[in-house]
C-alpha cells in the first residue's frame, strides 16, 4: 500500500537503464518520463487516451503513458522514442520516417514510431491493411497517414534484408 | 497537462486480499484494472476516489481457460487484445472476438480489460467533460449537480451504456462471477445492469468482478454490429448483438437480441425475439424483427449523431445483424 | 534563370529536421524546463456573454505553492492580430465574450497547484444576452458584443462590384442561384499551445512559444507590456502542427510574459486540449449565396457572391477572412463581371480566424458545387465545362488580381485521365459516384498585416572558413518543411551538401524578420530572399576565387562541395578553401537577402486581400460509395493534381497535398466546431474523442499528380502547396455524392444523416433554405482592368 500524500521510491527500467526516483502514486508514466527523467521525446496531446500521441512501449506493447501510473510499470521494460534504436544509430523506422517525410510537424511521430516498432517486431512484413489497423490508435493531423504507411513498409523491407 | 488527483494505491496480489481492503475501505475505494476508463474520469474530476485498489497484480484473474466445447472462463483482468486474439475465442466465439476488436483503439485494447469494459462507466456528452466545462452548465445529476441536461424533466440519469461486449455477452448468456468478503455469487451478464445512468451496475462497491463465464460454443450463431463515426477510437452510438439457436430445418428455436448505447443498460428486444422464434430467417421476418427491435431504441441527444438518425439506424443495424446470420 | 539541371532543388531529399523529430530530440515549447520555472493556468469564463462585476483572487492567493495571481487590471492595453481589430485583452477587463474567455491567471510551483488555485478564483458576473448564431447576431443588434464595427453585432461589411453585373446577367442564357452553408471546424494540431517566458536580470525577457508568427507575438508583447521591442526576444519553437491555429498572438503568451516579469522567474503555460478549442481561430461558419449567369455552353457572364461569416467573439483575422470569402472566385474561371457582398458578425463563441485555406474553402465549396449543378442543368460534362473557361495565364482578373503561371488545365487533364472520369461519370452503378472540383490559392499575401514598406522576409547568410554555412531567417517550420526548403535552396546555389548548412530560425533577436508561416507565403517569399542572400555570398566567393585564378568570375562554378573553373573543371578547390579565399579578400563573409512582393494592380479600397505574387492551382476527383439505407459515405479515392510551379522537394509537396486531402476529408465528412446555444453556450465537444479527426481507418486512398508550371515570381518557379490542395476536396466529395445517389448536400459537413434526409425529401437536397436579408451599403464600383478612366 502507498500513502497518497507521501512520495514513493521507484526504480523503472527505461530504455535499458534502471532509473530511480521518488514520486507520488498519482504520477503517470508520461509525467515521470517528461518531468522526472527528462525524456521529453514522449509527447502529449490530450492526456485522456483520446489521441495516441504519448504512446510508448512496455514489454514491447504500445501503451498510452498518460493512462498508466509510473508505479504500475515497475519490473517492466519501458522503451521510449529515445531508446528505439539500441545503439547510437537510427532504427530503420526512424530512418525511413525521416527519408520519406513521414514526420511533418513531428509531434505524433514518437508515438507512431513506438506503435510501428511493436508491429514490425511481431509481423515482419505487414500488409497495408495491417499497418492501417495497427496505427488506428495514433492520430496524425499533418500527413494523412500515407507517408507513414510507406515509411513502415520501407522499414519492414530493410529489416528483412538488413545488409545491402 | 491533465493530471490525476492524489490517492492511496493498493496493489493486492490475491482476490482475498483485494476483498479485505475493499471491505475495510467502504465506499471510499475504487477498483481499477486497465485504468483506461477510470483515470480519464479522475483527471476530469468525475470520480475522486481517495483509495484505489488495483487488480493488476492478481495473477489468478488474468487469462482464458476452457475450450469452446466446454465453455470458456475469462479472467476479468484479461486484456482486450488478449481476448480478441485468443484462438479459442476466435474459433468458437468469432462475434465476440470481432466486438472486442472493435473497442476503441489497438493501444487502448492493450491496456483495457474485459472486466473494465463490462463495468464501463455510462457516458454522456454533458458528463464526459472537464470540471470547468461542467461547472459552466452548473453540473448534472450524475456528478456534482442535480439535473439531467439531456432531459431536464427526467428523474433518472440518461447516460448511456457504451460497452461493446455487454450486449453480446448478455445475448450469449454469459455470466459474471463477483467476489467479496461476504461471499461470491454468479450473475447473468444481462442482470449486471440497471436502467439508471448513475446506479448502472448491479455490483456492490466491495465486490470484485473476477471472471466471465461463456457457455459452450456451437448450437448458436451470433453477430455484433456497431455504429460509430470513425473506424477506431469511438464508442458505439449503437451496438446490436444478435444470437440465434436454430433447429436443423432452419427454424429459429431461440433468439436473443440486445441493443446497446441507446439507454443506460443493454436493452433486450424481447418482442423481436418472440417474433423470430419458430420462423425461418427470411427477409420478411428479419424486417419485422428489426422494426420491433428498433421500437425499443430511444436515443437521446447525449452522444454523436442526431437522435432521429440513430433511431432509424437501430432498425437498419438489427436487420444487418440478422442478415449476418442467414445461412 | 537558366534551365540547367539542379542538383539539390527538385530532388526528394530527406527532411533536414527528420532525424531530430524521429528520435525525440526536437524541443517543442512544452519540452522546455528551466531552473526555477513555475506553471500558470488561466481562469476562464463559464458564461458566453457577461459583464465582470468582481474578481476575487484571495482564496487562490492563500493556497500554499501559489506564487502570483494576475487579473486584467495589470494588462489593460488591448491587442489583436490586425491593426483594425485591437479588441482583445490578455485577461478580460470588464466583459467576457465566450465560454473560455480568460479572466485571471495563477502561477504556482507545480501545475496541479495552479489548476486547483485557478478554480478557487471567484468571479461575479452580470450575464448579458448571448448570440450564438449568424441569424441571432443579425436579429439582436443589442447588446453589442463590441462597441466597434459596422452596427449592432455586425463586425464588417464589404460590398464590391467589378464591372457591371447587371449587364453581365442580362447577357446570360440562364441564371442560377444557390445557397450553401459551411460549418466551422478547428485546426486540432496535436501539440497543445505552450509558452515559456523567462525574465533576465537586466529587465529583458525571452519568450519561447509554439507560434507560427513570432514577429506578431513580438509586436503584441511590446505593445501590451509597454516594453521596447529590443528588450523582448521571441523564439518560435518548432510548431507541433499549426494549420493557422497558432497565427494570432494569444492571451497565454502575454500572461506568461507578464507573470515572468512580475515574479522574476520563468513561467510556463501549456494549454489543456479543452483550452485549445477555446483559442480556436479556426474555420468561420459561413452562409453563402451564389448567383451566376451563364451561356448555354457554360461560360460565365456574371457572378454575384454573398457571404456572411460567423466570427465568434473577437476580430482576429476576421476582416481579412471576410474579404477572402470573395476574393479568389475569379482566379480559376473567367468571370467578366463580379459582385461580392461580405458580412462578418460577432457571436458569443471562440473567435474564428485562419484555418488552412483561410476564408476560401467555404466559397470554393459553394462555387464548385454550384458549377456542378449548372453543368448538370446544361447537360455539360462538369470537367469540360470548367476546362473550357479557364483564366488565361499572365492575365488580370475582374477584381484586379494578376495571374502568372496557370496550370489548372493540365491539372484537370491529369485527374480526368487518371481517374477514368469519362468511363465513370454518370455511369457508375447507383450508390457509387465521382465528382470533380478545382481551386486556387495564394502563394503569400501581397500585403503585410500592418501597413509598411519594409520587406516581408529576410535571410542572412554567414560563411565559415571551415566550409560551414549558417542561414538565419525568421521563418518557422510548422511541419510543412520550410527548413528543408531553405536549406535546399541555399545548398543549390552554393553547390554544397545541405548538411553543411546550419539553420537559425524564428528568433526575433537573431534572425531577420519573416512575417510568419501563414498564407502559404514561406517558400515563395523566404525562397526569393534566400536566393538573393545566397547569390550575393556566391558572388563574393566567386570574385575572390576568380581573382586568385586570374579568371572572369562568370567562369566560377559551385557544385558538389567544390568551386571550379567551368572551362577547366580540374582546376578547383573545396568550398571551404573558396570561403577562405573570400575571407582573405573581403573580410568576414556575410550577406543578406530580402523580399517584398510586387505591387498589385488593384487600387480600390479592399484591394489588399487577394493579391499574391503567384497562384497555385488544384483539381481533384473524388470517388465515393454511398449506402442508400444509412447515408453512410465512404470516400474510396481522391485523385488530385496540384500545380505548385516548381517542386523544391517533390516528396514534401506530395506530403502537403496528402495532408491537405486529409484535412479536407475531415472537414467534408465529420469535423464540426459546434456549441450548445441552450446550455450556456458551451462548446459541445471540446475533446479529441468527440471532435472527430479521421483515423488511419478513415483515410481514403490518394493519387497525387504534381504539375510544374513555373511562375516567374517564384523561387526556381515555385508556388505554394500547403493550403490550396485542401480546397477542392469537400466540393469534389459533394459532387460525387450527387453522382452516386442523386442528392445535393449543400452544407458541410456531409453527414450520413443529411444524405438520408435529402434522399427522403422531395427536393433531394439538404442545405440552407434561404440567405438572410442584410442591408448592404452601395458597393464600391471598380472598373474592369484596362477600362479605367
Amino acid at each position: 500500500m502507498t500513502n497518497g500524500k507521501q512520495k514513493i521510491l521507484l526504480a523503472l527500467r527505461v530504455n535499458g537503464e534502471v532509473r530511480e526516483f521518488a514520486c507520488y502514486p498519482n504520477r503517470t508514466l508520461l509525467e515521470v518520463l517528461r518531468e522526472d527523467l527528462g525524456l521529453t521525446g514522449t509527447k502529449h496531446g490530450c492526456e485522456l487516451g483520446e489521441c495516441g500521441t504519448c504512446t510508448i512501449l512496455i514489454d514491447n506493447q504500445p501503451i498510452l503513458s498518460c493512462l498508466i501510473l509510473a508505479l504500475e510499470c515497475e519490473g517492466r521494460e519501458i522503451v521510449t522514442v529515445e531508446g528505439l534504436s539500441p545503439g547510437p544509430g537510427l532504427h530503420p523506422l526512424q530512418e525511413a520516417f525521416g527519408e520519406l517525410g513521414a514526420a511533418q510537424c513531428g509531434y505524433c511521430t514518437p508515438g507512431i514510431l513506438c506503435t510501428a516498432k511493436a508491429l514490425l517486431d511481431r509481423n515482419r512484413r505487414p500488409s497495408r491493411a495491417e499497418i492501417r489497423a495497427a496505427l488506428a490508435g495514433n492520430l496524425c493531423r499533418c500527413t494523412g497517414y500515407i507517408k507513414i504507411f510507406e515509411a513502415v513498409e520501407l522499414a519492414a523491407e530493410r529489416m528483412e534484408r538488413p545488409s545491402e | 497537462m491533465m493530471r490525476l488527483p492524489k490517492f492511496v494505491y493498493h496493489a493486492p496480489t490475491s482476490v482475498d486480499e483485494a476483498g479485505r481492503i475493499l471491505a475495510g475501505e467502504g465506499t471510499a475505494a475504487r477498483v481499477v484494472a486497465g485504468g483506461t476508463d477510470l483515470y480519464p474520469n479522475m483527471k476530469r474530476g468525475h470520480q475522486l476516489p481517495p483509495v484505489l485498489v488495483s487488480l493488476r497484480r492478481i495473477p489468478k484473474i488474468t487469462g482464458i481457460s476452457g475450450t469452446p466445447e466446454t465453455g470458456l472462463r475469462i479472467g476479468a483482468c484479461t486484456s482486450l487484445t488478449q481476448l480478441g486474439s485468443h484462438p479459442a475465442v476466435k474459433s468458437g466465439y468469432a462475434a465476440l472476438a470481432s466486438a472486442v476488436l472493435s473497442i476503441s483503439t489497438p493501444i487502448l485494447r492493450n491496456m483495457g480489460t474485459i472486466g473494465g469494459n463490462l463495468c464501463l462507466d455510462t457516458r454522456c456528452n454533458y458528463y464526459n467533460q472537464n470540471y470547468e466545462w461542467r461547472r459552466a452548465i452548473h453540473f448534472c445529476m450524475k456528478c456534482d449537480g442535480s439535473i439531467c441536461w439531456v432531459a431536464p424533466s427526467s428523474k433518472t440519469c440518461l447516460a448511456i451504456n457504451s460497452s461493446d461486449t455487454a450486449p453480446l455477452l448478455a445475448a450469449l448468456g454469459g455470466r459474471a462471477r463477483l467476489i467479496s468478503t461476504r461471499g461470491e455469487r454468479e450473475l447473468a451478464i444481462k442482470d449486471l445492469y440497471n436502467l439508471d445512468g448513475i446506479d448502472y451496475l448491479n455490483k456492490r462497491p466491495d465486490e470484485i468482478l473476477t471472471e466471465i463465464l461463456l457457455p459452450p460454443a456451437g448450437g448458436w450463431i451470433a453477430s455484433y454490429r456497431k455504429l460509430r463515426r470513425r473506424g477506431s477510437f469511438d464508442f458505439p452510438v449503437l451496438g446490436v448483438a444478435a444470437v440465434l439457436w436454430k433447429e436443423p430445418d432452419g427454424r429459429i428455436r431461440d433468439a436473443k437480441i440486445y441493443l446497446n448505447a441507446v439507454a443506460s443498460a443493454p436493452l433486450e428486444a424481447k418482442e423481436a425475439e418472440t417474433c423470430l422464434v419458430g420462423r425461418k430467417l427470411d427477409t420478411e421476418t428479419i424486417r419485422e424483427a428489426a422494426r420491433l427491435a428498433a421500437e425499443m431504441a430511444k436515443p437521446v441527444d447525449n452522444a454523436d449523431f442526431g437522435i432521429a438518425w440513430r433511431k432509424r439506424m437501430a432498425r437498419v443495424f438489427t436487420e444487418r445483424a440478422l442478415n449476418d446470420l442467414k445461412e | 534563370m537558366s534551365q540547367k539541371p539542379y542538383r539539390i532543388v527538385g530532388h526528394s531529399l530527406a527532411k533536414v529536421d527528420g532525424p531530430a523529430k524521429c528520435t525525440g530530440q526536437t524541443k517543442f515549447a512544452d519540452d522546455l524546463f528551466l531552473p526555477g520555472m513555475v506553471h500558470a493556468k488561466l481562469h476562464r469564463a463559464p458564461l458566453p456573454h457577461a459583464r465582470i462585476v468582481r474578481v476575487d483572487t484571495s482564496e487562490a492567493e492563500k493556497m500554499p505553492g501559489v506564487v502570483a495571481v494576475l487579473t486584467g487590471k495589470e494588462l489593460p492595453i488591448p491587442f489583436g492580430i490586425l491593426p483594425v481589430s485591437q479588441d482583445e485583452h490578455a485577461l478580460c477587463l470588464d466583459r467576457i465574450r465566450f465560454v473560455g474567455d480568460p479572466v485571471a491567471a495563477v502561477a504556482a510551483l507545480e501545475e496541479d497547484i495552479a489548476f486547483a488555485a485557478m478554480n478557487r478564483i471567484r468571479v461575479e458576473y452580470e450575464p448579458l444576452k448571448a448570440v450564438m448564431s449568424i441569424q441571432a447576431a443579425l436579429d439582436n443588434p443589442e447588446p453589442r458584443i463590441h462597441d466597434y464595427g459596422e452596427e449592432g453585432n455586425i463586425h464588417k461589411k464589404v460590398a464590391l462590384e467589378f464591372g457591371d453585373v447587371r449587364h453581365g446577367f442580362a447577357g446570360a442564357d440562364e441564371i442560377f442561384v444557390d445557397t450553401f452553408y459551411y460549418e466551422g471546424s478547428t485546426h486540432l494540431a496535436l501539440e497543445q499551445h505552450a509558452v515559456v517566458a523567462a525574465p533576465e536580470p537586466d529587465g529583458r525577457l525571452t519568450v519561447w512559444s509554439s507560434t507560427q508568427t513570432p514577429h506578431y507575438v513580438h509586436r503584441a508583447l511590446a505593445k501590451v507590456l509597454e516594453l521596447p521591442p529590443a528588450y523582448i526576444r521571441v523564439i518560435a519553437t518548432p510548431v507541433g502542427g499549426g494549420f493557422g491555429g497558432k497565427s494570432d498572438p494569444f492571451q497565454h503568451e502575454i500572461v506568461a510574459a507578464k507573470l515572468a516579469l512580475k515574479i522574476g522567474r520563468p513561467v510556463k503555460i501549456c494549454l489543456t486540449r479543452e483550452e485549445v478549442f477555446y483559442c480556436h481561430r479556426g474555420r468561420h461558419p459561413v452562409l453563402m449565396s451564389v448567383k451566376t449567369g451563364v451561356k448555354k455552353d457554360g461560360s460565365i457572364t456574371a457572378m454575384h457572391f454573398r457571404s456572411v461569416l460567423d466570427g465568434g467573439g473577437y476580430g482576429s483575422y476576421g476582416v481579412a477572412s471576410t474579404y477572402y470569402t470573395g476574393a479568389l472566385q475569379t482566379v480559376t474561371y473567367r468571370i467578366p463581371h463580379y459582385k461580392f457582398d461580405g458580412v462578418r458578425v460577432f457571436t458569443n463563441k471562440p473567435p474564428c480566424g485562419p484555418k488552412r485555406g483561410h476564408g476560401t474553402p467555404q466559397p470554393r465549396f459553394a462555387l464548385e458545387v454550384h458549377l456542378d449543378k449548372i453543368a448538370g442543368h446544361l447537360g455539360l460534362d462538369p470537367a469540360e465545362m470548367r476546362r473550357s473557361q479557364l483564366v488565361p495565364p499572365n492575365s488580370i482578373t475582374a477584381n484586379h488580381l494578376r495571374i502568372g503561371s496557370m496550370g489548372l488545365g493540365t491539372c484537370i487533364d491529369k485527374v480526368v485521365g487518371g481517374s477514368g472520369w469519362k468511363k465513370k461519370f454518370r455511369r457508375l452503378p447507383r450508390g457509387r459516384g465521382v465528382g470533380i472540383a478545382c481551386s486556387s490559392y495564394i502563394s503569400g499575401a501581397g500585403l503585410p498585416i500592418y501597413w509598411n514598406r519594409m520587406p516581408h522576409t529576410g535571410v542572412q547568410i554567414k560563411l565559415d572558413r571551415g566550409g560551414g554555412i549558417c542561414v538565419f531567417c525568421g521563418q518557422i517550420d510548422i511541419g510543412q518543411g520550410s527548413d528543408s526548403v531553405l536549406a535546399q535552396m541555399v545548398a543549390e546555389i552554393l553547390g554544397v551538401d545541405p548538411l553543411t548548412i546550419r539553420l537559425v530560425t524564428g528568433d526575433t533577436d537573431l534572425t531577420p524578420v519573416d512575417l510568419g508561416s501563414y498564407s502559404s507565403r514561406v517558400t515563395l517569399m523566404m525562397g526569393n530572399a534566400a536566393i538573393q542572400a545566397a547569390e550575393r555570398a556566391r558572388d563574393l566567393v566567386a570574385r575572390a576565387v576568380a581573382k586568385q585564378w586570374k579568371l572572369s568570375p562568370s567562369r566560377i562554378v559551385f557544385a558538389a562541395g567544390r568551386v571550379f573553373d567551368t572551362e577547366n573543371p580540374d582546376q578547383g578547390m573545396s568550398f571551404a578553401e573558396s570561403v577562405q579565399a573570400a575571407e582573405a579578400e573581403f573580410g568576414t563573409i556575410g550577406t543578406v537577402g530580402s523580399y517584398t512582393p510586387p505591387p498589385s494592380p488593384g487600387k480600390y479600397r479592399g484591394a489588399g486581400v487577394g493579391p499574391s505574387p503567384a497562384y497555385s492551382y488544384s483539381a481533384a476527383i473524388a470517388q465515393v460509395e454511398v449506402d442508400p439505407d444509412t447515408g453512410w459515405t465512404q470516400v474510396e479515392r481522391i485523385w488530385i493534381a496540384h500545380d505548385c510551379g516548381k517542386c523544391i522537394n517533390p516528396m514534401l509537396v506530395t506530403g502537403q497535398v496528402e495532408g491537405s486531402v486529409y484535412m479536407g476529408l475531415g472537414e467534408a465528412l465529420m469535423e464540426e466546431q459546434v456549441f450548445r446555444a441552450n446550455r450556456n453556450g458551451v462548446h459541445k465537444i471540446p475533446s479529441m474523442l468527440d471532435y472527430k479527426s479521421p483515423t488511419t481507418e478513415d483515410m481514403c486512398e490518394v493519387t497525387t499528380y504534381l504539375i510544374e508550371d513555373p511562375d516567374p515570381n517564384g523561387p526556381f518557379g515555385a508556388k505554394e502547396a500547403g493550403q490550396g490542395p485542401l480546397l477542392p476536396i469537400a466540393p469534389a466529395i459533394a459532387n460525387a455524392v450527387f453522382d452516386a445517389v442523386g442528392v445535393r448536400i449543400d452544407e458541410i459537413p456531409i453527414t450520413p444523416e443529411k444524405i438520408l434526409r435529402a434522399l427522403r425529401s422531395p427536393d433531394r437536397r439538404c442545405g440552407p433554405a434561404s440567405y438572410p436579408r442584410i442591408p448592404m451599403p452601395e458597393p464600391i464600383r471598380v472598373p474592369l482592368p484596362g477600362t479605367e478612366a
